[in-house]
């Protein structure tokens, strides 16, 4: 007679179970296929301004991070301090790669513009930015089509990747980086894959 | 009403002048209903609720000339499908692959029904053995038999 009671009383446990489950996920982060993978090789024009391109072997023997950003991205705007804030500390060296700065921002008509002049305004761009609120970056990439970012998975910025020393990614970060995101997620990795 | 119906008629006529021309969709019909054909078992990555070749999203618009250009380069619609799912994972496809960790999500509704369906028989035979069969006594069987006599007398 019990179990008459009982049985309603699992499935209705197992139910809540499913759905704290369901909806604590975000739907929005989607589990990248390229954790432990190399590094996507990318060759983009970079700031600080040389000729030479900005390519992920550079970085070999370092633990990185990968800033996907923009200035027309708003939370990025939310993140940048925090970056400011971790490149002063000099925890971890950033790498900015910028996508779409100029393509992306809708109030431009970038379709009139030649590839040079793309590049010149978008490296305008992102230097007054920088003059304002300040370079986090120790590189910045310049992904003007957005082709690298195609290749490295991105679907909305910002995006943040962990990468070893040996160039494997080894974590990414969706969404604007926290504090908190930093001393739970971000921080604790560096520090182990730098041992 | 002349008049009301040259003003209208007037009214057409400025609307059709001022419509646009629809751009033609591409130089090769073909290759654009294929990639109309795959694209719609792609998944956006922004909204994920519709497939690529619905969204209006920039990234779906990017991702579409990346197929678009991948077919020009000759590649098969299964290699494109490698292509987006080696960047953006399963995720990207609208059927996901049968693999070990899809399991539950391809077999988990036939398992549900199945046992649903031994649980309905298990407790349809349960119900059959608990419900105790006493024949009628015999002065019921009496009064059943005088009740459909009554019945037969009065039809």
């Amino acid at each position: 007679m019990k179990a008459r009671f009982l049985v309603p009383f699992g499935i209705f446990v197992a139910l809540v179970v499913f759905f704290a489950i369901g909806l604590n996920h975000d739907p929005r982060e989607i589990p990248s296929p390229l954790i432990d993978k190399p590094a996507p090789a990318l060759s983009l024009p970079q700031l600080p301004e040389t000729s030479a391109a900005f390519a992920p072997e550079s970085m070999r023997g370092k633990v990185w991070l990968l800033n996907v950003w923009a200035t027309w991205c708003i939370a990025c705007r939310e993140e940048h301090p925090v970056l400011v804030e971790l490149a002063q500390s000099g925890q971890v060296p950033i790498v900015g790669l910028n996508y779409k700065e100029v393509r992306g921002d809708t109030s431009l008509n970038p379709e009139q513009l030649s590839p040079a002049q793309e590049l010149t305004l978008g490296r305008d761009r992102i230097r007054a930015w920088f003059s304002q609120h300040g370079n986090p970056y120790t590189f910045t990439a310049l992904d003007l089509d957005g082709r690298v970012g195609i290749d490295y998975g991105v679907y909305g910025v910002p995006e943040s990747y962990v990468i070893d020393k040996q160039g494997v990614i080894r974590l990414k970060h969706i969404g604007p980086l926290t504090p908190q995101v930093l001393q739970t997620k971000i921080l604790p990795l560096v520090r182990e894959l730098s041992k | 009403m002349m008049r009301t119906l040259l003003s209208i008629l007037l009214l057409l006529i400025t609307l059709s002048a001022f419509a646009k021309e629809a751009a033609p969709l591409a130089q090769d019909p073909a290759l654009e209903a294929r990639l109309m054909r795959l694209s719609k078992e792609l998944r956006c990555l922004v909204c994920q609720n519709e497939t690529l070749a619905d969204s209006q999203a920039d990234l779906a618009n990017d991702l579409r000339n990346e197929v678009r250009e991948k077919m020009r380069q000759g590649m098969s619609d299964a290699e494109i499908k490698h292509y987006l799912t080696q960047r953006y994972g399963d995720f990207v496809l609208y059927r996901p692959p049968v693999k070990s960790i899809t399991w539950l999500l391809w077999f988990g509704p036939f398992v549900l029904l199945l046992s649903a369906a031994a649980s309905l028989v298990f407790f349809l035979k349960h119900r059959r053995r608990t419900l105790d069969e006493t024949p009628l006594s015999a002065a019921e069987a009496a009064r059943i038999q005088s009740l459909l006599n009554q019945e037969s007398d009065r039809a």
